[in-house]
């Protein structure tokens, strides 16, 4: 049988619908918008690829394919061309960096306080823009110096906290590893602090990034390996994440994109993964979440980030969010930050992210609220960089509401 | 009345007629080509679009076989650029016989087709889509052939040589003086103008209509027997090589990747009238059954369009039998002097869109014959490549949005389905005044893709209306026209995707434009599903 992502653009009437919320193409005209790239394109190409260009301009916010009234996978047909694409034309030196989270964090890791300083230096960011393309004024994540599977490990021998007997495993992902290593810990003390246990057995990369830079064969085998270290001694319990990109890759996205249907363990691991706030909510659904909030006295901004949207979820975060006491939370206006994982990232294309960006870092200046909760890590980055305010995973207000400490 | 003066005549102008055309031009002759419709309007323009390797002949009609196995690799040098190198599988289906494939296999060896079993697994990672119970699978070099390309290369060419080549003009009489068919007059359906063409040799190229053409010479009966064949074309490319069944001729037994499409094909059965070619519920359905047992999920796929072609077949239909697969493929060439003792007037039919180029060549060297031309004029279409395939590269699928791609920034997309841009279509209509988007679409491909014209329609009337300064009435006719046209082939196979697509355009024109009530020439009535 033939594949189904293509098969899908069989559904296309062309009613343009995606065109019209496509973040990218409502700002730039280098990006002819999905339904050219997608369903149309796709026609004109053979499996060995085709020289189309323009595909590189899609950020892969996956918009297109969550509002087509026909069910055409949209995002999935353009991010195979553009793995085509850079295959045929050959990945530069830049994005097979920017596809390594793991990589760099390992080697980041041990000269953080050196590290940040150089990524923080205008005339170095500068110098390297030049020499990988790397926008100098983009947002970069900052190295905590010490990684969280390291915290995680002492944990799990040490750590004895009040269970109700059940367990999930964690999946961190490279950025809580990395440079967010507090926010692991608040995402397991919330858990913990619900009776959950938290298993954190030893991972590596999704392999997001890879695909996104057309790196498909790793990609592969990353997601591969993830599956089967998460898998390993679960036993079958659910999975949270708290990356939503990286948690939506591992629910569905990698299998379909990169045609693993037949990896068994894959399946099995995507279809009990959770985003810690929808395993929250459900938690509250059972009536098993502690609802004994503080009050906490904040203006917050919920941006729900693109690939949250491609978890098909609803809005658990905001529901959440809306438990705590004199917390206000106002809803984002915008579909997008414009970073798209790191799409905002790279010198051509950072001034698209920006000006995709703009609608919610306007309501941002306009608001004016204490911070800005979002689940994505690299928009949180963009927002933080672009607005100059606080912004935060929604995970840690909640961590703040029932009084934890780190 | 004009009146013009030239050696030949060619009458049809479909892949023969063209052939036979460039080919007379080409040796030196003053030669005119008349075709009542536009060029390929016919059976060229309504086949599958296979370059035959002759592996389909190779059993039962060998002499078909080693014609097309010889051409296909003539065309390949000479027309490239309206071929695309597809390649060709004959698989053994689970309804096949195995054993088949045996004497497929001598045939091919008989008849010099070229041809290599392999295996079963090879065949389905070149083909994934491909049945996964086929038995026996075998390579040869079937390739895709875009007719319209290959027809107005060979216009564009003849031109070159000093044809002249006159769409829009029937033949309503055959001029007679005593023994001898001394040229035609012919009625512009345009303007309705009449013209006579005085021609020292006059050339039935019509294909399925020669037996017509005949009677109006006042020949004996030409026994040809117009063969309807049906094709899908589905929404995309389902195989990107040509799939054909190993068995012996059969309804619906290919699959040939052409552009931007897949195409299932093809029945066959006698028709009176090659201008009367319905198309059946029951034989969509039979293709789609067929197709089903090539590629699993095919009924689930999207059916684009449906149309039905009159191949050409020539000799006596055995009696009492309705299939006219028994009849040979091969060509056939009638010299009226000799058969009827009817000078100046030659019949060509038969044959097969592949074998176009050997039948013009035997038909120019009888011209030559005839005209006592003076010493020989050897033939050069086996040689001399047709414009744009000087370079002998194979056209790909790809190259038009490759062209798109170059011109992002710059130039409107008026087709958004077959990336015709608005510039593209300019051209197209400054190069050839018509008021008949038909026209522009043989030749671009315009309102070919998934929405039949849905989205472009509209875009191109407007841009015609400026360019060609149509006024209203003339310029709604043309959008009306083109519906019709559209919907013609559609409405037999709306389900599905489809269908949703047609209930799309139908609000598009219907609800949105309430076109049914524009001021048009004649008040065309336009299908709607509701």
């Amino acid at each position: 049988m033939e594949d189904l992502i293509r098969a899908s653009l069989d559904h296309c009437i062309k009613c343009t619908i995606c065109e019209t919320v496509c973040p990218v193409a409502q700002v730039t005209p280098l990006f002819p918008g999905p339904k050219y790239e997608g369903p149309q394109a796709e026609r004109f190409r053979l499996p060995s690829g085709s020289a189309d260009a323009s595909v590189d301009y899609c950020s892969g916010c996956g918009l297109c394919t969550q509002v087509c009234p026909q069910g055409v996978k949209i995002a999935e047909i353009n991010s195979r061309a553009r793995a085509h694409f850079k295959a045929q034309k050959g990945v530069s030196v830049r994005d097979r960096i920017l596809a390594r989270p793991g990589l760099t964090g390992r080697l980041g890791t041990p000269v953080a306080p050196l590290a940040n300083r150089v990524m923080a230096n205008g005339t170095a960011r500068r110098l390297m823009e030049k020499a990988v393309g790397v926008h100098h004024a983009a947002p970069v994540p900052v190295y905590a110096g010490h990684s969280f599977q390291r915290w995680a490990r002492h944990h799990e021998r040490h750590a004895s906290p009040r269970l109700d007997g059940r367990s999930v495993v964690y999946f961190h992902g490279c950025s809580v590893n990395w440079f967010e290593p507090d926010l692991g810990r608040m995402v397991v003390a919330v858990l913990e602090h619900n009776g959950v246990e938290v298993k954190m057995p030893r991972q590596d990369c999704c392999g997001l990034p890879l695909q996104s830079n057309g790196l498909f064969d790793a990609a592969r085998r990353a997601l591969g390996r993830l599956a089967r270290d998460l898998s390993a001694g679960s036993a079958g319990h659910a999975v949270v994440a708290s990356s939503t990109s990286c948690g939506v890759m591992l629910k569905r996205e990698g299998r379909e994109i990169l045609g693993l249907d037949d990896d068994e363990t894959l399946r099995a691991v995507g279809a009990r993964t959770f985003d810690v706030c929808e395993y929250l909510l459900d938690l509250h659904g059972q009536g098993l979440l502690d609802t004994g909030f503080r009050p906490l006295p904040l203006t917050v901004i919920y941006h729900a980030a693109c690939q949250q949207r491609g978890h098909s979820m609803g809005t658990p975060a905001l529901e959440l969010l809306r438990l705590v006491p004199e917390l206000e939370v106002i809803r984002s206006e915008a579909d997008c930050c414009g970073m798209a994982g790191t799409y905002g990232l790279k010198k051509e294309k950072y001034d698209i992210g920006m000006a995709v960006g703009e609608r919610l870092f306007e309501q941002v200046r306009r608001v004016g609220p204490d911070a800005v909760a979002c689940d994505g890590e690299t928009c949180r980055w963009q927002i933080t960089k672009a607005t100059g305010r606080a912004s935060v995973h929604p995970v840690e207000l909640l961590f703040r509401a029932y009084g934890l400490e780190l | 009345m004009e009146s013009i003066e030239t050696e030949v005549l060619v009458v049809g102008g479909g892949a023969t007629g063209l052939g036979v055309a460039r080919d007379a031009a080409m040796r030196g002759f003053a030669t005119v080509l008349v075709e009542r419709k536009d060029l390929a309007e016919g059976t060229t323009g309504r086949y599958h679009g296979l370059l035959h390797s002759g592996g389909r002949y190779a059993v039962k009609d060998p002499r078909a076989a080693r014609e097309c196995a010889a051409e296909n690799a003539i065309l390949r040098r000479v027309a490239a650029d309206s071929i695309e190198d597809t390649g060709g599988l004959f698989v053994t289906t689970p309804w096949d016989d195995v054993t088949f494939g045996d004497r497929f296999l001598a045939g091919c060896a008989d008849t010099g087709v070229g041809v290599e079993e392999i295996d079963v697994a090879d065949a389905l990672r070149r083909e994934p889509a491909v049945n996964a119970g086929i038995r026996r699978a075998f390579l040869v070099a079937d390739a895709s052939m875009d007719a319209w390309k290959l027809v107005w290369a060979c216009a564009r060419s003849a031109e070159q040589h000093g044809a002249r080549i006159l769409t829009y003009r029937r033949v309503v009489e055959v001029l007679r003086a005593a023994d001898t068919v001394a040229g035609v007059v012919v009625v512009d359906s345009r303007s309705d103008e009449e013209m006579t063409i005085h021609a020292r040799m006059t050339v039935n190229a019509t294909g399925a209509w020669a037996g017509q053409l005949a009677a109006l010479a006042g020949c004996r009966p030409v026994e040809v027997v117009p063969g309807k064949g049906i094709m899908i074309a589905m929404n995309h490319r389902i195989v990107n090589t040509v799939v054909n069944r190993c068995t012996m001729p059969s309804d619906g037994d290919i699959i040939v990747p052409i552009r931007t499409v897949s195409v299932v094909g093809t029945t066959d059965s006698p028709v009176a009238d090659p201008d009367q070619l319905e198309v059946t519920q029951a034989e969509v359905d039979h293709m789609l059954d067929e197709g089903e047992k090539l590629v699993p999920g095919f009924r689930h796929a999207r059916a684009l369009r449906v149309w039905a072609g009159a191949r050409p077949l020539f000799g006596a239909r055995p009696p009492g039998d309705d299939d006219t697969r028994d009849i040979t493929r091969a060509h056939a060439l009638i010299d009226h002097a000799e058969r009827d003792g009817i000078g100046g007037f030659v019949t060509i039919t038969g044959g097969k869109a592949t074998t176009f180029r050997l039948m013009a060549e035997e038909t120019v060297d009888l011209v030559c014959r005839a005209l006592d031309a003076g010493g020989p004029r050897p033939c050069r279409t086996a040689v001399e490549a047709l414009p744009d395939s000087e370079p002998g590269a194979y056209y790909s699928v790809g190259s038009r949005l490759a062209r798109r791609e170059a011109h992002l920034l710059d130039d409107q997309l008026v087709c958004e389905c077959e990336l015709v841009s608005r510039q593209t279509l300019e051209e197209a209509v400054e190069r050839r005044p018509t008021a008949n988007l038909d026209d522009v679409r043989r030749a671009l491909r315009l309102g070919m893709g998934p929405c039949q014209g849905g989205f472009c329609t509209y875009r191109a009337t407007g841009i015609f209306h400026r360019l060609e300064r149509l006024d209203q009435v003339t310029a709604n006719t043309a959008l009306l026209d083109f519906l019709q046209e559209r919907w013609k082939g559609v409405h037999p196979i709306l389900y599905g995707d489809q269908l949703r697509q047609a209930r799309l355009d139908d609000w598009i024109y219907q609800g949105l434009m309430d076109v049914e009530h524009l001021p048009a020439v004649a008040a065309a009535a336009i299908g709607s599903v509701a």
